[in-house]
Parts: structure tokens; C-alpha cells; sequence
């Protein structure tokens, strides 16, 4: 490798990514873009699960169990029937998600020591929203019965327990989402520009006049894969800004650890854009090609579903998709404070496929037909 | 191998799936020489320049540029070679001593050197004022000397040149046959492409290529006399008469 020649052709690449009229805008107004609107409503919190209610007790505090679920900002009681016939024509009808029924009897025999039964009914349909409902309906139950026996003085009955969220103690969706995000930009940013540039790198012919001279094929895919450095940087630091003055949400640990893992990831994305554009021969081609991967990284890389929840074979398969690692690493980081020292495993998988798909781009890239 | 033979070609074949289209060529050009390759569009000139530069294998057949064997030392040869296609194939976007700078470097010029020789191409081309314009900006003509210049700023031993005059205006072309005369005199071997027949009198030597073939090789005046003819034109359509590839029309259409 020849450093001389290296620094030639960055500085090339840098010059003609400057002077293009497309790069340095979708540098910037990508993230802007995808930092505004996609938290809003890539959003799977659920809100305003309905609840239709069956009272056969009509007490005081049945009627505050409900008057409770409706103060809630996730449950809105919609209906109170005397029959659960009625509830589940209710549910049928989709104007309800969840039933709850108070049995006749629960507030004297509670007040007795009792440990009387609610129940709670989930529609299925809506799988989230029912699964969700039931237990936020449940959590409203709970603190409603806590409360009532404090006041009453009755000694509190072993409850069911109840849910705290650590890091991220609403469960805001948007808090996990944020820092996923710029993993979304990074693949998009730093797959597409470097599979383009070659590929037309290869339609004007100048890619002919490179390999004509002696310039060495790892230095010149090196000059391919740096400058998307400092792009997934750039990235990585527009999306952060927002995060910060839009949603509020800045990273709890080392900015200086999301950066190393953007570096790295941003290698992987562009070794794999050099290595698509050195079998594709059109724009076309390669455009479709790394669609495909970006299909695959999107829905396997743990970004929107978890990966724990995923089939098992499917759950091995995600150990050859690299966001995985960049995904638990910007999570961790943003929202535990977590540190190299803790995701040295995930470090270790991003390096690794940096260096391979390093390898792999200057195998692929051919002087010769 | 004599000290005196910049290209030397036995057998040389490519062939694409069923199609040859370099069939089995041999020749060789002298250090100096201004060698013309001839040819129909088709007939297999770039294929044989492109394994000549090192930018395709043969599918057989052996050959040496500038002393280094064409299969096995790909990347030696292109150190010692300037290549111009005709693909115009400076980055648009770049001025036009950027572009300059970035290849001397690549061959290994210093920056002293490079300083000296792009002096001297501004100079001779009188393109002083166009050193920081975009070369996308530049006119058609001046984009070719300039391809020609950047070919050459490392006087490679071997120049080679596909159709380099392709599109450009009689006046422009005369003023590009100079370019390479002045190349040539300097010592660099020119091995040029070309279906302008006209140019082909400018050659030291010549071949003619038909459908993959050498069919004739020499000067443009032994060649005249071997075939009775008055000029290249009548000479060609002798020796293509055959042809079953390329479109003679379209050579014709240049005269």
C-alpha cells in the first residue's frame, strides 16, 4: 500500500463528494428527515385501549377500580354493561379491546381478607393492543386496590406484584427507537453512496483510466471506504443533536463509545457497498442488490422486532447480520450508560465483519476482465 | 527478446463464450515506432489493446509490453505505459491540474516533477488559464489533448491510444497528430487505434484488422504498392472486402 497515492485519492473522493450537488445535502437532510418523523410514528405504544366493563359488585370501590382505569392515559373505559353478554358484543364490535369483570361480593369479601378474583378479558384480534391493554388494566387494578387498602387500613394482600421499566421508565417507545434510527441512517447513508459512486465510477469509464495505472486495488478501495468514516460520523452527530433538542433524549453513556461503534459499522456498510458494486455493472443492478441486504438488515437486526422473540433458527441467522451488534451497542450505550468494557462481544463482531468485508471489497475489486 | 521491440505479440486470442473476437494475432512494434492498428468498428482492436494494457486476460496466446510479459505481469506493464481510451476518462468534476496531479501521482512522479511537467503541459497546450476550470467546463477538443497529456505527463515507454480522435474537427485532429508526433520524438512507442484512414499516413507501420485477424502489416507505402492502390481508403477496401464483422459503412462515412 502506498500512502502517497492513498492520500491522492481521498483527497480526490472528498473533492468530488463536495462538489457533487446531491451528497452533502442528503448527508444532512437525510437525518433530519428520518430524526423528526420517524420517532413520531414508527411508534408502537398503545394508547387508548378500550375497556368495557361488567360491575356485578356496584360498589364504592368497584366504581373506583373504574373510575381509576379511565383516568388512565392508556385505558378508556368505553362502556359499563350489567351482562358479560353484552361486553362481548362489546368486543365483537370492536368497540372494546379488553373486559374487565368485577365480580358481586369483591369489595365485602376483600374487606373480609379474601383474595377475590377479577377478571380480565383480552381481544386477540389486535394482538399488541389486547396483550398490552389487559396489562395495563391489570397494573390499574393493582394500584387502585393498594391504595384503597391502605386507606381502609386493611393489611395489604400479597399482590400479583407490579412492573417497574428500568432505563426507560415510561417504556416511551421513542426512547428505544431514537438511537436504532441512526442505525437505519448509517446503513441507508454509508450502504448507498459508496455502491453508487463506483458503480458510476464504472458507467463514465474513469474506473477504466484507475485500472490502467498501478495504482494497488486495496489502496484504491480504501480511498472508497474511508471517506463513509467520516459520513457515518457526521451522521451519527446530526442525529444525536436532534435527539437531544427535539425528543430531549441525549446518550447516558460515552458519545466517544457511539462513535467508535459508528466507525466500525460505517466500514462494514461501505465494504459491503464496494463489494456489490464490483459485481454489479449498472446503477440498477447494484441499487437492487443492496436492497435486498438492507431488507434482510432492517427486519433481522433487532431494529423494530426483538430478536429474542424471533425462531430460533432465525435467532442464530441474526449473528451474521451485522446492525445486530452496532443495535444493542447504540442502545446499551444511549439508554444504560453501558460502556466498551460491557459490550466487548458486540465490539469484537463489529470489528470482525469490518475487517472481512474490508478484505472481501479489494478480493472482489478486479484490475483485469 | 531484442533490446529494440517495446511490443511483442504470438497467438494472442480472446474469445467471449462462442465469439473470438481477437483471433490468434502476432506482430511486433519497434521502440519509437508510431504503430496504427486499423480496423472496422468490431473487428477486435480495443479487445486486443485492452489485453495489451493489462486490462483483460488472454484467453491464449503470449506477449511481452515494455519487456514484461502480458499474462503474468499485468501491474509491472502499467507502470511503464500510458493509456487513453476512447471513453473520455478524466473525472469531470475535478480542475483540470487536479486531474493532472492525481495521475502523475499515481505513477509515482514527485511532487517536484509533477510541478515542472504540469508547468510544461499548460505551457504547450496554452491552457494556462484553464488550469483550475472544472474539466466538465472545457470544450471536447481541449478535453482530449488534455487526456493525451495525462496519459504521457510519466513518458511511459509505451503510449497506448483507442481512437483519440474520435468526434473532434480536422483542424483539432491535425493539432493532436502533432501531440503525438512530439511524443513520439521523445522517445515513447505509440501504439494507436484508429478507422480515420486518413491518419492512417501518419504511421510509421500499420495493420489492418479484419474480423479478429491481421490481414496486412506494414508501412502505408509498401502496403500502397502491394496492392496497387493510389491511398489507405483503396487499400482497406481491398483488404476488408471480405469482412463479415463491423459496420464498413460507418468507416467510409468518416472519409
Amino acid at each position: 500500500m502506498n500512502f502517497r497515492t492513498l492520500k491522492i485519492l481521498l483527497s480526490k473522493e472528498i473533492r468530488l463528494m463536495k462538489r457533487n450537488p446531491f451528497i452533502p445535502r442528503i448527508i444532512v437532510a437525510m437525518p433530519l428527515m428520518v430524526m423528526l418523523v420517524l420517532p413520531l410514528v414508527a411508534n408502537m405504544d398503545v394508547k387508548n385501549v378500550g375497556i368495557a366493563v361488567v360491575d356485578n359488585d356496584c360498589s364504592e370501590l368497584s366504581r373506583r377500580i373504574i373510575a381509576d382505569m379511565d383516568a388512565s392515559e392508556f385505558l378508556s373505559v368505553n362502556s359499563c354493561e350489567f351482562t358479560y353478554k353484552n361486553a362481548l358484543q362489546m368486543m365483537e364490535n370492536s368497540n372494546a379491546d379488553a373486559i374487565v369483570v368485577i365480580p358481586d361480593g369483591y369489595s365485602k369479601n376483600l374487606a373480609g381478607g379474601d383474595m377475590p378474583k377479577l377478571e380480565i378479558d383480552a381481544n386477540g384480534v389486535n394482538a399488541t393492543k389486547g396483550m398490552l391493554g389487559a396489562n395495563y388494566a391489570a397494573q390499574s387494578v393493582i394500584s387502585t386496590l393498594a391504595q384503597w387498602q391502605t386507606e381502609n387500613g386493611i393489611e395489604l394482600t400479597a399482590s400479583s406484584g407490579s412492573v417497574m421499566n428500568y432505563f426507560n421508565p415510561t417504556l416511551n417507545f421513542r426512547n428505544y427507537m431514537i438511537p436504532a434510527l441512526m442505525v437505519v441512517l448509517i446503513i441507508i447513508i454509508c450502504g448507498f453512496l459508496p455502491t453508487l459512486n463506483l458503480v458510476s465510477e464504472k458507467e463514465s469509464g474513469t474506473i477504466e483510466a484507475m485500472n490502467v495505472t498501478p495504482v494497488d486495488r486495496f489502496t484504491f478501495v480504501l480511498s472508497k471506504l474511508i471517506p463513509y468514516w467520516i459520513v457515518g460520523l457526521l451522521v451519527v452527530t446530526v442525529g444525536m443533536i436532534i435527539g437531544w433538542l427535539v425528543y430531549g433524549l441525549d446518550p447516558v453513556g460515552n458519545i466517544t463509545d457511539i462513535y467508535l461503534a459508528a466507525v466500525l459499522f460505517s466500514l462494514v456498510m461501505s465494504g459491503l457497498g464496494v463489494t456489490i458494486a464490483n459485481k454489479s455493472e449498472t446503477i440498477l443492478q447494484s441499487i437492487f442488490m443492496m436492497f435486498a441486504f438492507i431488507m434482510i438488515f432492517q427486519l433481522m437486526g433487532g431494529l423494530f422486532t426483538p430478536i429474542a422473540s424471533m425462531p430460533q433458527w432465525a435467532q442464530y441467522f441474526t449473528y451474521a447480520v451485522p446492525p445486530r451488534y452496532f443495535i444493542e451497542i447504540m442502545r446499551s450505550v444511549y439508554l444504560k450508560g453501558a460502556a466498551i468494557s460491557d459490550l466487548l462481544p458486540q465490539y469484537m463482531a463489529l470489528s470482525g465483519f469490518a475487517i472481512a468485508f474490508c478484505i472481501i471489497a479489494s478480493i472482489t475489486y478486479k484490475k483485469r476482465a | 527478446m531484442k533490446n529494440d521491440i517495446a511490443i511483442s505479440v504470438n497467438g494472442l486470442t480472446k474469445r467471449f463464450g462462442n465469439f473470438t473476437a481477437v483471433d490468434s494475432i502476432s506482430f511486433e512494434v519497434r521502440k519509437g515506432e508510431i504503430f496504427g492498428f486499423l480496423g472496422a468498428n468490431g473487428a477486435g482492436k480495443t479487445t486486443a489493446m485492452r489485453m495489451l494494457c493489462g486490462l483483460s486476460y488472454p484467453t491464449s496466446g503470449i506477449g511481452t509490453v515494455a519487456g514484461y510479459d502480458i499474462s503474468r505481469q499485468a501491474e509491472q506493464i502499467k507502470r511503464h505505459i500510458g493509456y487513453m481510451s476512447q471513453k473520455f476518462s478524466l473525472y469531470e468534476e475535478l480542475t483540470v491540474s487536479e486531474n493532472l496531479t492525481l495521475f502523475a501521482t499515481i505513477y509515482g512522479m514527485t511532487d517536484k516533477a509533477i510541478k515542472e511537467k504540469t508547468a510544461e503541459v499548460f505551457r504547450t497546450l496554452g491552457m494556462e488559464n484553464m488550469r483550475d476550470t472544472l474539466v466538465k467546463d472545457i470544450p471536447t477538443g481541449w478535453k482530449q489533448k488534455l487526456a493525451f497529456s495525462a496519459a504521457t505527463m510519466h513518458t511511459p515507454e509505451v503510449v497506448f491510444l483507442d481512437e483519440p480522435t474520435g468526434g473532434v474537427d480536422p483542424v483539432t485532429r491535425r493539432k493532436f497528430w502533432e501531440m503525438i508526433y512530439r511524443a513520439s520524438s521523445e522517445g515513447m512507442t505509440i501504439f494507436v487505434t484508429t478507422h480515420y484512414l486518413d491518419e492512417a499516413e501518419y504511421c510509421n507501420r500499420i495493420s489492418i484488422m479484419v474480423d479478429g485477424r491481421i490481414k496486412a502489416l506494414d508501412s502505408p507505402e509498401s502496403l500502397k504498392k502491394k496492392y496497387g492502390a493510389e491511398t489507405m481508403d483503396e487499400v482497406f477496401r481491398i483488404v476488408a472486402r471480405d469482412a463479415k464483422r463491423g459496420d464498413l459503412k460507418c468507416l467510409y462515412s468518416h472519409q
